[in-house]
């Protein structure tokens, strides 16, 4: 382009047509960029449940996304007062709690879950190969599955959302309230992940007896009861995944699996062993997937493929991802 | 029954044993009664999700197995009483192959009604129609079973198949709304092909121009609908489509109200159930106003309507689910009808009870099959809509074609217009 | 002859007999519907024999076997309806297909080992549906494919089920048979050696390129026939039937059955099949509490599965009083007979 075109271009045609740009194309794709982020923020929550556990005993999880919808269900129950089958027995769990005292009570029981299924399920098999672990994890889906089924139905459920469904407008784009506090929720959660491992004894415990069990019995810590730990913390912060996500799909046993899918491409994406990676890892391929779907033709009917091809690409590529630390194997 | 002999060689026992094999087709029937049909029982079986994911669907069956309870204990039909085998296919193809072998021959059942599910109905027809055993009243909206009766006379469907009700939208949007841009969402398969087939077809020369976008999803995605909703707003459709399921439905309106986007709200028959929107509604909290105005259609009463407090239809079922409801085990029907799965299962029970009345003392299955797919003219269910009667000829396979359409009002719907026939079309 | 009559080949020479008597005479005295169940325990079978080689014998984790039995089924649906092939002839189609497409998948898992391998085969299986449902116009879609009614050939005096049982076991048989010769071979001897220890292996001159990627292409041939024969059966391919809990039945089936061991992959078959009927037929619906605990269970009590618990309480039964002397299985080669070797 000659200098004397695109100095005409610059002043005369470029400005029209930026703005019919930010007129169309930009308020649709901030607005698809926002959804994707709040989208990763619910697989970013779940990742970092995943990542705990790996980090504790070096196995992924296939139940996690059954645990966080336990969890969810307990605050649906908090908020609701239905108990399902057992409240029907039981008549007198008639609770109406508001929201946050919910929240904060299906968080905790959830923790006391992790804790009881690690010392109940998962540690007659500590030191077991592999495949075993993998088929434990599975048939701990099974059960948690089959016990909400059972209790609550199939039927979804509407779960109570803490934040308003309507949108701040900014000049044309509309940006939901929710997804705003999707997003401010994981980080919180994130941040507070963060400062336990780094900046209390617990977590100082916890990251010992994950990388050096032997050592740290030495030093008195309690191994067993460390890896109990890290299975509840990985159940509560699955819970709060669950919280967040349900108000969007509805709930019911089965509202999580497409959900663990994306958290696992994002774990990986991030590098299974970090959970700062687990949360950058799981709002990219949140936007991702919103991008692809709107601007990949057909792309909407493949975005469970997608979001795998990231997940074995990542792990073909750098298998350490993004944070993560490319290890030297032992033999 | 010959064992096979214990030779030595292989190849020896391979033939002998193949040449030993007893034969293994049911027994010859007598010309009154059939396999399936004695003095007492009538047997019938039906493959459903009992478990899995699609088990809320289950209450179709806890719908129809709690009416023959009722009419069992009132005389059964001319003495003989029903006994409903439902099996467990959890809403799988590759399962449902194996329950039907299950029940025409280790049950023995005369017929199997209300099966549930497009893709596994259709698993198991060519099976049903080889062997000759009804394959009656299948639980979904499918065209198939209609269109293609001439190849398959064994099966029939009952409820508004979803290119009718699809044609009724059409119908009513031209005659209505003639200057509507339309955006559609439906599920990339067969089943929202339908609907889409239908609208299209409906609106005939005019679907090129009304029709400005169109949004998919597989079956089985993750339900965020947010990224079809952006696509179809953006495109400046002002009515939107919704033919999917219902938590998809649920997501896709949920996101069209947080989005800003206030399109006029078409909702299919499958995703209008009173409970799913009432929660969306408490859920949207001042955006529920958006919901007011969406349209569906229906055929059955609904329990939950306080003008149907009186009528006969209604009592019947709230009756028939108090005493009868959980026959079927599991979590029995709610008696206010609140799962419209119960509803429609008792209303179709109602037509295979007719239908196996009417059979008298020739309790065939082609009797029967024949009544069903060419003979029926059924005016006095309980639970239809008042004028909408369940019709058969011998050129019309397609029981019920016709709809009311009803708008959402705050928490419940309203029926409005006549009841729309869509039977010419 | 008498290393034929040591209490191990004892046990299966009589376990081979006792399963050849019942597979004549199970579709004799049983209606067609178990017959059709055993057909469709074939089929399982053939996939489990396959993932026996892939993770029990070379020690490759896969959550993803499903997949390359879509690939068997697609082939035998789609070239029986469309280019009106005779069923039988698209099976070796389908197993070459499935061999070509295993080892394509079986070259990037090379660098994943563990749980990263378990996680791509994951992400393997899953695919497989959403793609299917999508590429409609070619894979007939969510509707599904409907093949010819199958009759028994030759004119046989048969039934339907009767023909799909003994064509199924037949065919095991020869997906079994190569698999055993292989396994018994310097083949799976290789692979046993990789599965033990990747470095000694590679200390000891074996290409693991070669043997593991070899590996990934006999599973999945084998499970392509069985893919094929599953359509077979039902006469039906629609990609719901190949979702992840597809290839999770194999997984199940061949842990439960016992990995590494001979008759593993027919009990495990046998139980994927069956125990979800006895099941629905005690609770009423399939039972997904009482199966994880079933797992669970399993895996506790028996790690070395059905087979290798069988195995464990006959030659308990039969042990000669010096206990059992170590000799390289004829029939099998696990390392759970480790602690039964003495001197």
């Amino acid at each position: 382009m000659s200098r004397c075109a695109a100095h005409t271009w610059a002043t005369e045609g470029a400005p029209e047509l930026i703005e019919l740009a930010a007129q169309g194309f930009l308020p649709s794709f901030l607005q698809q960029m926002i959804s994707g982020a709040a989208a990763g923020a619910v697989f970013a929550s779940l990742a970092l449940a995943l990542v705990l556990i790996y980090r504790a005993m070096d196995i992924a999880n296939f139940a996690q996304g059954e645990m966080a919808m336990f969890g969810t269900f307990i605050a649906y129950a908090l908020i609701t007062g239905d108990f399902g089958l057992i409240g029907t027995k039981l008549g007198f769990l008639q609770v109406h709690l508001p929201f946050w005292a919910a929240f904060a009570l299906a968080v905790i029981v959830s923790f006391a879950l992790g804790v009881l299924i690690e010392r109940v399920l998962i540690r007659p098999f500590e030191g077991a190969p592999l495949l075993t672990l993998v088929i434990v994890t599975l048939g701990l889906f099974s059960i948690v599955n089959g016990t909400a089924g059972l209790n609550w139905g199939y039927v979804f459920k509407t779960f109570y959302s803490p934040f308003p469904s309507d949108a701040f407008e900014v000049g044309g784009i509309f940006i939901g309230k929710q997804d705003v506090g999707i997003i401010v929720v994981t980080l919180v959660v994130l941040a507070i992940v963060f400062v336990f491992f780094r900046y209390t004894r617990l977590g100082l415990a916890m990251r010992a007896a994950a990388l050096y069990p032997e050592a740290s019995r030495l030093l008195g810590v309690r191994t067993s009861w460390m890896l109990a730990l890290g299975w509840g913390l990985a159940a509560a912060v699955g819970a709060v995944s669950g919280m967040m996500v349900a108000p969007i799909v509805f709930l019911d046993p089965n509202m999580m699996q497409s959900v663990l899918l994306f958290a696992f491409a994002a774990a990986v994406l991030g590098g299974i062993e970090s959970p700062l990676g687990a949360v950058v890892g799981g709002i990219a391929i949140g936007i991702l997937l919103a991008l692809v779907g709107t601007y990949v033709p057909g792309g909407q009917n493949l975005r469970v493929p997608f979001g795998l091809l990231v997940m074995v690409g990542v792990l073909l590529v750098r298998p350490a991802g993004l944070f993560g630390h490319i290890e030297a194997r032992r033999v | 029954m010959k064992i096979a002999s214990r030779a030595m060689a292989l190849a020896g026992a391979l033939s002998l044993s193949l040449l030993a094999c007893g034969s293994q087709n049911s027994s010859t029937s007598t010309p009154q009664t059939d396999v399936g049909i004695t003095s007492t029982e009538i047997s019938l079986g039906g493959i459903f999700p009992v478990s899995g994911s699609a088990s809320a669907y289950l209450s179709v069956a806890k719908g129809a197995d709690a009416y023959f309870g009722y009419v069992n204990d009132h005389g059964g039909i001319n003495g003989r009483k029903i006994k409903y085998t439902v099996v467990d296919d959890v809403y799988l193809p590759a399962n449902t192959p194996a329950k039907a072998r299950e029940l025409v021959d280790a049950d023995k059942v005369f017929a199997v009604y209300g099966e549930l599910g497009t893709p596994t109905n259709l698993s198991v027809r060519d099976y049903y129609n080889q062997n000759s055993v009804p394959q009656m009243f299948v639980f979904t909206g499918s065209s198939h079973w209609g269109a293609d009766y001439n190849q398959f006379p064994w099966t029939i469907g009952w409820q508004p198949d979803y290119v009718t009700e699809s044609k009724i939208y059409a119908k009513y949007i031209l005659q209505n709304e003639p200057n509507d841009k339309i955006g559609i969402l439906y599920q990339n398969d067969d089943y929202g092909q339908d609907y889409e087939k239908g609208i299209k077809a409906g609106l005939g020369s005019k679907a090129g121009s009304m029709i400005v976008s169109e949004a998919t999803y597989n079956a089985g995605d993750p339900t965020d609908m947010s990224s079809q909703v952006n696509k179809l707003k953006a495109s400046g459709a002002d009515t939107f489509f919704v033919v999917t399921t219902p938590a998809y439905a649920a997501n896709a309106v949920v996101n069209a109200v947080k989005s800003g986007w206030k399109p006029k709200l078409y909702m299919n028959n499958v995703s209008a159930a009173t409970s799913t929107w009432r929660g969306i509604a408490t859920q949207l909290g001042a955006g529920a106003s958006a919901l007011d105005g969406m349209i569906t259609t229906t055929y059955l009463k609904d329990p939950l309507d306080s003008k149907y407090a009186n009528d006969a239809g209604v009592k019947l079922f709230k009756d028939v689910m108090t005493k009868y409801g959980g026959t079927l085990g599991g979590t029995p029907c709610d008696a206010t009808g609140a799962d419209s799965f119960c509803v429609s299962g008792m209303a179709s029970a109602f037509t295979m009870v007719d239908v196996l009345k009417q059979a008298g003392n020739t309790m065939t299955r082609k009797n029967v099959m024949d009544i069903a797919a060419k003979k029926l003219n059924e005016t006095n269910n309980p639970l239809l809509l008042q004028g909408i009667i369940v019709k058969t000829t011998a050129t019309d396979h397609f029981p019920i074609q016709q709809e009311q359409l009803q708008k959402w009002q705050t928490d419940h719907w309203v029926p409005f217009g006549s009841v729309i026939d869509a039977r010419a079309s | 002859m008498s290393r034929l009559l040591a209490p191990r080949n004892r046990f299966n020479l009589i376990a081979g007999f006792v399963g050849l008597v019942a597979f004549f005479v199970i579709p004799n005295v049983t209606d067609t519907f178990q017959t059709f169940e055993w057909a469709q325990v074939a089929a399982y079978a053939a996939a489990i024999i396959g993932l026996n080689v892939l993770t029990g014998y070379s020690g490759q984790i896969s959550l993803g076997n499903g997949a390359f039995m879509a690939v068997g089924s697609y082939t035998t649906a789609l070239m029986t309806t469309r280019l009106g092939v005779p069923y039988p002839v698209t099976i070796p189609i389908g197993a070459l297909l499935a061999f070509v497409i295993g080892i394509l998948v079986g070259i990037p898992a090379l660098r994943l080992r563990g749980i990263y391998l378990a996680l791509a085969t994951f992400a393997l299986a899953l695919t497989v549906t959403p793609v299917l449902n999508n590429f409609d116009k070619f894979t007939g879609g969510h509707v599904g494919i409907s093949l010819k009614p199958i009759h028994p050939a030759f004119g046989l005096p048969l039934s339907n089920e009767q023909w799909l049982y003994f064509f199924d076991w037949s065919l095991v048989l020869i997906v079994f048979v190569p698999a055993w010769l292989l396994i018994r071979s310097r083949t799976g001897r290789a692979w046993m050696a990789i599965r033990d220890s990747e470095t000694a292996a590679v200390a000891n001159g074996i290409s693991l390129a070669y043997y593991k990627t070899l590996a990934f292409g006999v599973s999945a041939a084998c499970a392509g026939v069985a893919g094929s024969l599953l359509v077979i059966n039902i006469q039906y391919a629609q990609p719901d039937a190949f979702s992840l809990n597809l290839s999770l039945q194999l997984l199940i089936g061949v842990v439960i059955g016992g990995l590494a061991y001979v008759w593993g992959p027919i009990l495990g078959a046998s139980l994927a099949v069956w125990l979800p009927f006895f099941a629905e037929r005690a609770l009423g619906a399939k039972p997904d509490i009482g199966f994880g605990l079933f797992l669970i269970a399993v895996v506790f009590f028996a790690p070395n599965g059905l087979a290798g618990l069988i195995q464990r309480v006959t030659l308990r039964l039969h042990r000669p009083e010096g206990g059992v002397v170590a000799i390289p299985g004829v029939m099998e080669a696990t390392p759970a007979e480790a602690d039964q070797i003495t001197t």
